[in-house]
């Protein structure tokens, strides 16, 4: 990671904020052409000072009288400098941030566009706490520099007047400027260099400070039955350590540098006016110039370090945007098709030698399926049984096309899924997942997905995912907000309202992965009661991940999957019949309590 | 108690600041010698304008032309008053780092133990987000102010004392003048602060929303995708986006307006001065070096006003702050460790007993809440393996997170081996007695780091032997990368039913006396799930085990059956005695028997 300021960094980070001025011209230039007011105003105050003392108090202490003219029109030039100065000040800082918050949302808005966008494939190799910063702090980061931007380059403008006011006054003294005003700049330009990489590596310790406790909390109750409160404490005592050694070394460096570039300034002022009165000893300068000039110092001390601040985002900056372009030039969307899906009977669904493995890009290719063959006729019902770890949520994604086979396809009524238009898988099958995900909305929302639907449709699909006695308790119905900051639901709970959503949409397939293991038996005999009725109607083709013989009866067929593979296929009875592993898998309770009965039957016989 | 203490909020920002101070010593060390090089700090900021007054009134205007030979001596000699002030400001700095981080160091880790020491039911009652942030953004509060604003607040207020000082000597009705512009500052800054603070909640409210927007088309991508939700989730992201950007334009504009009115009011003074001091100096009360070094020091008062109202602002931040990680550390574990003083049976297969056990769930807002477990009394003898099963929400799952003493009862007790629960050392409960949920939270590790997590000095080969023994070990061979198979955040790239599988891996190689299983194979399948319970039988043997589940295979397998129902126990015995009489049981065992049906 690049945390010291380089040249290369330094084109680059300035390449970075030319993005940002080509698609905010009008706001840069305001935001320059305040600050550029700024400059002038703080370099003619401290003329206007000199004037004053020259013009207006020296004259009237030797003198003893003064008009009130001209005490006048020193305060009213004073005060009208200062006015336009503030003026500067707050466009410069206004215009500034408006260009920093702009290109932040404009990337943030595109960075999510293309999370939307990209296929799940590549969601998979990404990590959720990566694509949450890439697309929170790592886009503030890019666009930090913005902000002193405006405000560094009203400083080179003022320091170039200045020089100008400097020699207008005395070489001599002007000399003593061009010493301490590159001095400052270049101490600045240190500070930042030694600070930045420091104050990064404190950042670093602080998010995972973060990481270590929110996990730690996370796993609470792990932590507490298995009595690791100490190892944890020693693992977040160890990461707070660092921090605070990270800490100490920032501070060491701010410790040092900030009272430096205070100290610079006053130096410079005390050699001015070592310098000044010999100078005007020798008549080369007058009272007034060295007051202009000692008070252009004190000015001038603070904005020079804005040069600094810019330095100091820049290498987070560029780090930040290698991130974010990473995720705006990846490619690999999912392409679509333009065939539209037909009709509105329940489709008919084919797997043909399908191959699928995670990690393609990187680690070791590792194949969850393998010559995945099967299919289901319009209107019937398919089971998808295998042992824990066989792939069957894998292949469940793949029929909704969350990713695509890596050889093989999947057809929908006889098309290709990857030749569907946009959006026509969606249309046409639904998957409620193993896992359940409900949106920070209300039931409604989390059930319609913004689709317009009338209530009674949305009751009606509670209805028959048994949803609807729960929901209709809620102190809201249908508008009660649940997900993250909502309602608290139970997994069976939440696992009905996912069911719901599936089922409002009239799938013409659905795909259910072990959908109801959070639900009650009880009720879940209630669901398949449900469904097996609906199916009746003819309304959808159905795949279903099951373990429970119940659901399995549902089934016309049955896919007995074993480590990535299609073992066997056909009736339950036939799989019964000519399959050992099978056999062993569906029957594991009822064998488990035969024997058991048969071992007590031999107990009771020997007593 | 379940929710967090509320004293620290309630008492004052100055008795908070004591206590905290108190309890953590670490922030006081060196204090005094820092304060003394603050002092000295600070009177070398006046140095320039006394300098300024010095040049001109003895140098330049001195009679008879300027007087080089003074001027050669008092510039270098306030030169080293400004290199002294350095170096003390530098050792100040260092200082006062060193001993504020070590002291939040020291905080962050006593709050961080203590969370873990609170009950399970104080842990789920607050937002986990918000347990998090009490040991990082709000000590980090604490820090900033502490290095930034209590460094401003020593060297800003010593800057205006010195400063009005000074003013005085040179000229009391200037000094006046000066304060009588800035001080209705002070209180327009005040204001502006309000206005500023307000705008700034709602830019973090507003960061909230953003981040759960982003977060919901990162973690519910699947979902997104199979719906078709793209279009609407692009637009709520959108929306907050936008919100947020309305926010941080508004909460900068009035940043932008703010900032300079100090100088304005700078200006102002600068005028008055010139104006008045040119009076009085007529009059003869003021040299012209006096009022050229009053212009010098009214620069020396813009800085203190403008980051006195932001101190102030931090001030109020890092006393909040300091209160909420003192709420956490005031809040007394309701069930609490025992420690030294506690006993540690011998190890060996546990005997449990429940004598009068009743149970509520504290109520939202204190005071218990509806009873759940009523007069449980019932013994567990030593090497027995015990079936509890029940509807949801009939009590099982609190009796399950009673023995385990997650929670304490209501009222009644519960003993192992003859010795009360609440009097048993943790370290010694936690070792025998092992509960593993529904949902086996998974770190993110390896599977190996993540089996061995209770027994860390547990090698490769013990877990691989004790996966083999638990009949895992065709699915660990089955892992691309066997042990060293990264899990991912909360075990996420495992499947629902894997992570349980390693779930119970961990609790088996913890080597309990007392295994707890809640529902722990719910989804794992059947054949894996009867090698498992098998395995455990096997293993289990010589220790006691209690199993809950919908699945009543295990209740067929058991010595003994327990049947919650309504928050009591309806039923007890075998499974054979169970099913020959009508009861609770024996409807349970009709709708399992039903799902087996085809």
């Amino acid at each position: 990671m690049p945390s010291r300021v380089n040249p290369g960094i330094l084109r680059e980070g300035l390449g970075v904020l030319w993005v940002a001025v080509k698609a905010e011209p009008r706001v840069f230039a305001l935001s320059v052409a305040a600050s550029g007011l700024y400059a002038v105003m703080t370099v003619a105050s401290a003329w206007v000072l000199g004037r004053a003392t020259d013009e207006v108090m020296l004259p009237a202490f030797r003198s003893g009288e003064t008009g009130a003219g001209a005490l006048a029109g020193a305060a009213v030039l004073i005060v009208g400098v200062a006015l336009l100065k503030a003026l500067g000040v707050a466009g410069r800082r206004f215009y500034a941030g408006l260009m920093q918050y702009r290109m932040q949302a404009r990337y943030r808005r595109e960075v999510t566009r293309q999370y939307l966008r990209l296929p799940l494939a590549w969601h998979h190799r990404h990590p959720t706490g990566q694509l949450l910063s890439n697309a929170n702090a790592d886009v503030e980061a890019v666009w930090a520099p913005i902000a002193p931007l405006p405000m560094a380059v009203g400083v080179v403008f003022m320091l170039v007047i200045a020089a100008g006011a400097l020699l207008v006054a005395d070489v001599m003294v002007a000399l003593v400027g061009f010493l301490v005003f590159p001095a400052i700049a270049l101490l600045n330009v240190i500070y930042q260099r030694r600070l930045s990489p420091l104050a990064a590596r404190a950042q670093q310790l602080r998010a995972e400070v973060s990481e270590v406790a929110h996990e730690s909390f996370e796993g609470g109750l792990v932590v507490k039955t298995l009595g690791r409160e100490d190892s944890e404490t020693q693992r977040f005592a160890e990461r707070a350590r660092q921090l605070r050694d990270a800490n100490v070394r920032v501070g060491r460096v701010r410790g040092l540098f900030d009272p430096l570039l205070e100290a610079l300034p006053g130096l410079g002022v005390l050699a001015v006016l070592l310098v000044g009165t010999v100078r005007m000893r020798s008549g080369a300068m007058d009272a007034g110039d060295l007051v202009h000039v000692a008070y252009l110092f004190t000015l001038l001390a603070w904005p020079i370090r804005a040069l600094g601040w810019v330095l100091a985002e820049v290498p987070r900056s560029v780090v930040g945007w290698h991130r974010v372009r990473g995720v705006l030039d990846a490619g690999g969307s999912l392409p679509y098709g333009t065939a539209e899906p037909a009709g509105d009977a329940a489709a008919s669904l084919q797997v043909r030698a399908v191959r699928f493995g995670y990690g393609e890009d990187g680690d070791t290719p590792h194949d969850i399926l393998h010559d995945v063959t099967f299919g289901a006729a319009a209107g019937r019902t398919v089971a998808i049984v295998g042992p824990t770890g066989s792939g069957k949520s894998t292949l469940t994604g793949l029929l909704v096309r969350l990713v695509d086979p890596a050889d093989g396809s999947v057809l929908l009524d006889g098309v290709d899924v990857r030749d569907l238009r946009r959006g026509g898988v969606a249309a046409t099958a639904a998957l409620v997942p193993q896992q359940t995900f409900l949106f920070d909305d209300t039931v409604r929302g989390n059930v319609t997905l913004g689709r317009e639907t009338p209530d009674e449709q949305v009751w009606e699909a509670l209805r028959l995912a048994q949803a609807d006695g729960f929901v209709a308790a809620l102190p809201q119905g249908l508008d009660t907000r649940v997900g993250e900051r909502g309602t608290t639901l139970s997994g069976g709970q939440r696992q009905r309202l996912a069911l719901a959503r599936a089922l409002v949409r009239r799938p013409r397939l659905l795909v259910l992965d072990d959908a109801t293991s959070s639900v009650d038996p009880q009720v879940e005999a209630r669901i398949l009661g449900g469904l097996r009725e609906a199916q009746a109607g003819g309304g959808a083709t159905v795949i279903v991940v099951a373990y429970r013989k119940a659901t399995i009866a549902l089934a016309d067929e049955v896919v007995h999957l074993d480590r990535g593979r299609v073992v066997d296929r056909g009736t339950h009875e036939e799989l019964l019949e000519r399959s050992a592993g099978y056999r062993e898998l569906v029957n594991a309770y009822d064998r488990a309590e035969a024997e058991r009965a048969g071992a007590e039957g031999t107990e009771e016989a020997l007593t | 108690m379940t929710t967090l203490s509320e004293t620290a909020v309630r008492e004052g920002a100055l008795s908070t600041l004591r206590r905290g101070l108190r309890d953590n010593p670490e922030f006081l060390a060196g204090l005094t010698g820092t304060l003394l090089l603050a002092l000295v700090a600070t009177v070398g900021r006046v140095v320039i304008p006394v300098a300024v007054q010095l040049t001109i009134d003895r140098g330049v205007a001195a009679p008879g032309g300027p007087d080089v030979a003074f001027v050669q001596v008092a510039v270098p000699a306030c030169a080293l008053v400004v290199l002294i002030t350095t170096v003390a400001a530098y050792a100040m700095n260092v200082r006062l780092y060193r001993s504020s981080e070590t002291g939040l160091a020291a905080l962050r880790v006593r709050a961080f133990r203590h969370v873990h020491d609170l009950s399970m039911l104080t842990q789920s009652s607050e937002r986990r987000g918000a347990l998090v942030s009490r040991v990082t953004s709000d000590v980090d509060q604490i820090s900033q102010f502490m290095q930034w604003g209590g460094l401003m607040i020593i060297v800003a207020s010593g800057q205006l004392v010195v400063a009005s000082v000074l003013m005085a000597i040179y000229s009391w009705q200037l000094a006046l003048l000066v304060w009588a512009s800035f001080l209705p500052l002070a209180f327009a800054l005040r204001w502006f602060q309000r206005l500023i603070s307000a705008a700034y909640t709602a830019v973090r409210e507003r960061v909230g929303d953003l981040l759960s927007a982003v977060s919901e088309s990162v973690v519910g991508a699947s979902v997104i995708r199979a719906y078709g939700a793209e279009e609407r989730t692009a637009e709520r992201v959108d929306a907050s986006v936008e919100h947020y950007r309305k926010a941080q334009a508004k909460a900068q504009g009035l940043v932008a307006l703010t900032f300079p009115t100090s100088e304005l009011v700078a200006a102002i003074a600068t005028a008055a001065v010139v104006v008045a001091g040119t009076l009085l100096g007529i009059g003869g009360h003021l040299t012209a070096g006096e009022l050229v070094a009053f212009l010098f020091l009214i620069t020396l008062f813009v800085g203190p006003m403008q980051v006195a109202t932001e101190v102030l602002n931090e001030a109020q931040n890092a006393i909040a702050g300091w209160r909420r990680v003192l709420g956490v550390l005031d809040t007394e574990p309701d069930v609490a460790d025992p420690g030294p003083a506690g006993r540690e049976p011998p190890r060996g297969p546990i005997e449990v007993r429940f004598e009068d056990v009743e149970f509520a769930y504290p109520a939202e807002g204190g005071g218990p809440g509806p009873v759940v477990l009523h007069d449980v009394t019932v013994g567990i003898p030593p090497r027995s393996r015990v079936a509890v099963v029940g509807e949801t929400g009939s009590g099982k799952t609190t009796f399950a997170k009673l023995l385990t003493r997650l929670m304490d009862p209501t009222s009644g007790r519960i003993l192992i081996d003859g010795v009360p629960l609440r009097q048993v050392r943790f370290s010694s409960l936690r070792e025998r007695i092992v509960m593993v949920p529904q949902d086996g939270f998974l770190f993110d590790a390896t599977l190996a780091d993540n089996i061995r997590y209770g027994r860390p000095e547990a090698t490769d080969d013990d877990l691989r032997a004790a996966v083999g023994e638990l009949g895992l070990a065709d699915w660990l061979a089955g892992l691309p990368r066997g042990l060293e198979t990264p899990v991912g955040q909360r075990g996420e790239s495992l499947s629902a039913g894997e992570r349980q599988l390693v779930a119970l891996a961990r609790a088996y190689v913890a080597d309990p006396d007392l295994l707890v299983l809640d529902e722990a194979t719910s989804s794992v399948d059947p054949a894996t799930d009867v090698r498992i319970q098998r395995a455990l039988e096997g293993v289990t043997r010589g220790r006691t085990a209690i199993t809950i589940a919908h699945r009543l295979s295990t209740a067929e397998a058991a010595d003994d059956v327990i049947v919650f129902d309504e928050g009591r126990i309806a039923q007890r015995g075998t499974h054979a005695e169970l099913v020959a009489v009508p009861g609770v049981y024996a409807d349970l065992y009709a709708s399992w028997a039903a799902q087996r049906r085809l």
